[in-house]
């Protein structure tokens, strides 16, 4: 779909949620006076500079930001071309960027009043974000996650469970983030009255994607910054991966009207895109689906489709609207990494830089192995490593070892 | 325009009595046997038919409603074959409201404007859109009241006096009152609670009340049947359909039984009720 150019890519969404097409807020009723009122207090919050005030001290003594920008030199010597430099999300306090919107929506919540906390997780990361933020404020936290993904990612549970938080194994449908996501939707009708809602990702009704955005939007902004300090000048290319895209959209989105910087959005193909994937852009098409309108995967019936990829964070059949709608108006591209490349990107990055990424990310170093060696040697290419691999370790470790597949 | 929504409660209003509304999902569980099942229904005293479009992720609904839905799924149930389902049914039946109840992806997909055409054509009365809030008029309720289908609205305990009125402008038919903050299968709201919230959306609205999520027995039809214009029961309906399987999750010869039973049963305690208020 071609569509016009606007003006500028960071005007959206509207005062509906919409980014073109996409976005909106598609729930039941009992959930729309609770939007709204998130809405209100989220706008608030952004007005009151008491709120930016506690945000920031957070971010710098607790999470630990900012993130490093530092320099590949072994990953750019080997791949011969562009100068790669790694933000370093995986060194934020709980090993992934999912910590900088959980805090910020943990500042809402107690802004208004909200007690209990529910959370979605795929892999784990924003599981345990929000079981830390939970633990650090006194706040109940149930934590929904597929019981496959249960069982991948046992080190996350175990922490969860350390932190203080009820993590519920979710069995129906394919017992994975979509899955663990209706769950929580389910919890929160029920439970309307005192819970939040954190969602984990730019998707969800609107408000969510434009305030999980917002709060990631420290990611990029800081690496404007880094890199204008060692380098002088913006980057040439920007490449992350996608699950529902929040690490992406967070590194990409201050960038967006910059039109030298080229934009790289990665999503997991699996097995390969004629098989089982979760690459919503490359094999999906618009419709609807947990509260918004977005690229989806599904049969000719509009019945969602199963995903499937080696990363439990990347395994969702959708992708947050203004991923679809930066997708259909042209300004970023969206590609993608099949479970074997990502495993050939983790262990290469483990041995030449001695950074084990979470496989979510080592999505995005497979496709710079592409990009990079065909970029000249004055490009400069920001990847988002969102998060580091110790969850992965003994699912990779099975795997390499030819355990299980 | 008067729907058969519109004229039958208009008759009960007459008869001094409440409705009872039957919810089952469309192919559970098997495209056959729901024929069969929604054929049996008005014959058992259902006074309106809910019919679920299936959808492999039904965000309000709880297990019962969920694993309804995937049987009927793995049964090869479409939207299409379910409007299919009101054709068949229509053949027999010109005068038993028919409202399709689902999730907003499988309409969307089917093509808004060709739904509408086809499920009036297939005999549809109304539509209950799960996940279409007032905020998301413009994509169907507007089209649907257009192409002469009511939109059926859900009211829920937090949807408050301030907002009754957005949900209520577009709405049509009835008004579809959630009894509980919840999905579907949980716990039942207490009668003089639903009463009292009955009592305030009809200080907004002169249309029909009808109350749901909970019902399980006649003796509880009963008691929302004093208080609402009707009364729905799912949940209670689909297990018992259910329950009535092989180990399979195949049709029985109980299966048709099974739910016409208990949707006897249930109608009996609607029509035991004292005269609704209002
Ligand atoms: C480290 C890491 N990166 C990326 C993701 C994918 O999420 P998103 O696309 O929202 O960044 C996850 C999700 O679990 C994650 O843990």
């Amino acid at each position: 779909m071609t569509i016009a150019k606007p003006n500028s890519y960071r005007s959206g969404p509207d005062e509906r949620g919409h980014f073109g097409i996409f976005g909106g807020r598609f729930v039941a009723e009992t959930l729309m006076p609770l939007i709204l009122d998130l809405e209100k207090a989220y706008t608030a919050a952004k007005a009151d500079p008491a709120f930016h005030v506690e945000m920031n001290g957070y971010l710098k003594n607790y999470v630990g930001r900012p993130s490093p920008l530092y320099f590949a030199e072994r990953l750019t010597e080997h791949l011969g071309g562009a100068k790669i430099y790694l933000k370093r999300e995986e060194l934020n306090h709980t090993g992934s960027h999912k910590v900088n919107n959980v805090l910020g929506q943990i500042m809402l919540a107690r802004r208004m009043g909200k007690k209990r906390i529910i959370a979605e997780t795929g892999a784990g990361q924003h599981g345990v974000a929000t079981a830390t933020l939970c633990a650090r404020f006194g706040l109940e936290c149930v934590v929904y996650m597929g019981a496959v993904d249960v069982e991948r990612q046992q080190p996350n549970v175990i922490r969860m469970e350390m932190l203080g938080a009820t993590v519920h194994p979710v069995q129906s449908g394919t017992r994975t983030l979509k899955d663990a996501m209706n769950e929580a939707l389910r919890d929160w009708v029920t439970n309307v009255h005192n819970t939040f809602y954190c969602i984990g990702t730019v998707a969800g009704p609107h408000p969510y994607p434009t305030l999980v955005r917002d709060f990631q939007s420290i990611i990029g902004n800081e690496t404007k910054a880094q890199m204008q300090e060692v380098e002088g000048r913006l980057p040439d290319s920007l490449v992350a991966c996608i699950g529902g895209g929040s690490n992406a959209m967070g590194l990409f989105h201050p960038f967006l009207d910059d039109p030298s910087v080229e934009i790289f959005g990665v999503e997991a193909a699996g097995h390969g895109l004629t098989q089982l994937h979760a690459a919503s852009i490359a094999g999906g098409r618009p419709g609807v689906l947990h509260g918004n309108r977005t690229y989806l995967l599904m049969d000719a019936d509009g019945q969602i489709q199963d995903a499937h990829s080696i990363s439990a964070g990347l395994d969702y059949p959708g992708i947050g609207p203004e991923h679809s709608w930066l997708h259909d108006v042209g300004r970023v591209n969206y590609l993608s990494a099949t479970d074997d490349e990502a495993l050939a990107a983790f262990q290469l990055l483990s041995k030449l830089e001695g950074i084990i990424p979470a496989l979510e990310p080592a999505h995005a170093i497979a496709k710079v192995m592409e990009l990079a060696p065909k970029r000249p040697k004055d490009h400069l290419m920001v990847v988002n490593l969102s998060g580091r691999g110790d969850k992965d370790v003994p699912q990779v470790g099975d795997i390499l070892k030819g355990k299980s597949k | 325009m008067t729907t058969r929504i519109d004229t039958r409660f208009a008759e009960l209003k007459k008869q001094g009595r409440s409705a009872f509304v039957t919810y089952v999902m469309a192919g559970d569980p098997d495209p056959a046997t729901s024929l069969e099942i929604v054929k049996a229904l008005p014959k058992a005293g259902s006074d309106v038919i809910e019919l679920g479009i299936p959808f492999t992720d039904p965000m309000a609904d709880g297990p019962s409603i969920q694993a309804a839905g995937l049987r009927a799924l793995k049964a090869g149930m479409t939207l299409k074959k379910t409007l299919d389902v009101v054709r068949d049914f229509r053949k027999d039946d010109n005068a038993t409201p028919l409202v399709l109840m689902g999730y907003y992806n499988p309409i969307y997909i089917y093509g808004v404007d060709k739904f509408l055409a086809d499920a009036k054509s297939s005999g549809v009365d109304g539509l209950i859109v799960v996940d279409l809030p007032p905020e998301e008029d413009d994509e169907l309720c507007i089209p649907a009241l257009k192409a002469g289908l009511n939109f059926i609205r859900l009211a829920t305990p937090t949807t408050d006096d301030k907002r009754l009125p957005a949900v209520l402008t577009n709405t049509s038919g009835f008004v579809y009152y959630v009894s509980i903050a919840g999905i579907t299968g949980a716990a039942a709201a207490d009668a003089n609670v639903v009463g009292e919230a009955v009592a305030r959306i009809k200080r907004h609205t002169g249309l029909p009340i009808c109350v749901g999520f909970g019902i399980r027995t006649p003796e509880a039809a009963r008691a929302i049947a004093e208080k609402a214009d009707g009364s729905v029961v799912g949940t209670a309906l689909v297990d018992a359909l259910k329950n009535s399987l092989d180990a399979e999750g195949r049709a029985t010869a109980k299966t048709v039984n099974a739910v016409a039973e208990l949707t006897a049963a249930l109608a009996q305690g609607v029509r035991a009720a004292k005269q609704a208020a209002g």
